[in-house]
């Protein structure tokens, strides 16, 4: 299944939001994530279901003004 | 001391976490400014990274408030969106709506920023929106559910200090009640000061700290700058006049010859 991760495209199989993050070894509490423009918390990862050509966004906290 | 949507604020100096030398020299800063409210970003993740880790335990090891931030959207869509994720990561309402219009000024397009100000206030969030000094834009910022407004005083980063003291004065004068926090273009400590005298209630500070040789003496110079004008302004400054007018009484005084 073809992902585009932070704008990255990817080659992976995952069922859910919470396999990819697990497979690419994203850990952590402070990440947040989205799929498609769409927010998916934390708690929803696990249940959230990926497709083929979905864009996925992984975020952390920085520095900022 | 100021309500922030309900929440009391211990200091009136706001304090950006970027551009610092080192995370240590941030600390430093962030403890001798005396702030209790740091400004936040998110940015993209790399696999297996551990950066973003890394800077959230040393904000959670500071003790301080967070204020998340949408810099560097350009869009509604975008700066809801990174709204959203900065709610579910650091657990908080607050967001500094940031919807950037011109690349040069990074002046707000506060027609994206009033839009995107109602729909976020819509979903529970706090919005302290980044804005330009205009009455207009800040009545239907208002209007959209904010309860707080944050102009710029000059662009971001520029260090000008205020180039709108009308302007400053008029929304002052216009949103009595309305908690205003000069965000942007500060430069100096008196820049600070000069806010503060006109009855701001905070400043934002990011460049101005981070940018200096001694950042963390500098966020002490800020404390320090915005504790005097905003105690200046409580105790009503003279009105300057365009004849001297002698300090020390004469009636009494000598006459030798």
């Amino acid at each position: 299944m073809k992902l585009t991760i932070n704008g990255e495209e990817h080659e992976v199989q995952a069922d859910t939001l919470a396999e990819l993050l697990q497979y690419l070894e994203f850990e952590g509490d402070w990440l947040a994530t989205a799929v498609n423009g769409e927010l998916v918390q934390k708690a929803e990862r696990a249940d959230r279901r990926l497709q083929d050509s979905d864009r996925i966004e992984v975020l952390s906290p920085m520095q900022g003004g | 001391m100021p309500l922030f949507y309900g929440t009391e604020i211990r200091s009136r100096l706001l304090l950006g976490t970027a551009r610092y030398p080192s995370p240590a020299v941030l600390a430093e800063a962030v403890r001798r400014s005396r702030t209790d409210i740091v400004t936040v970003s998110l940015r993209r993740e790399t696999a297996g990274g551990r950066q973003g880790g890394a800077f959230f335990e040393l904000i959670r090891e500071l003790g301080v408030r967070v204020l998340p931030n949408t810099a560097g959207c350009h869009s509604v869509a975008e700066a809801v969106l990174t709204a959203k994720m900065a709610r579910d990561v650091f657990e908080t309402d607050w967001i500094k709506l940031e919807v950037i219009g011109h690349q040069d000024t990074l002046q707000p397009d506060v027609f994206g920023l009033v839009e995107g100000a109602g729909i976020l206030t819509g979903e529970g969030f706090e919005v302290f929106p980044y804005t330009t000094d205009d009455l207009v834009v800040a009545e239907r910022l208002l209007e959209a559910g904010c309860k707080v407004l944050m102009p710029w005083c000059a662009p971001i980063g520029s260090a000008m200090g205020p180039q709108n003291m009308q302007g400053l004065r008029a929304m002052r004068a216009e949103f009595p009640d309305v908690p205003l926090i000069v965000d942007a273009g500060i430069g100096r400590p008196s820049h600070a000061t000069t806010v503060m005298e006109l009855g701001y209630d905070a400043v934002l500070l990011n460049t101005a700290v981070a940018g200096a040789a001694d950042p963390a003496a500098m966020a002490e110079a800020f404390a320090m700058a915005i504790d005097a004008g905003y105690a200046a302004h409580g105790a009503g400054m003279l009105e300057p006049r365009d004849m001297a007018v002698p300090s020390t009484p004469v009636i009494g005084k000598a006459v030798f010859s």
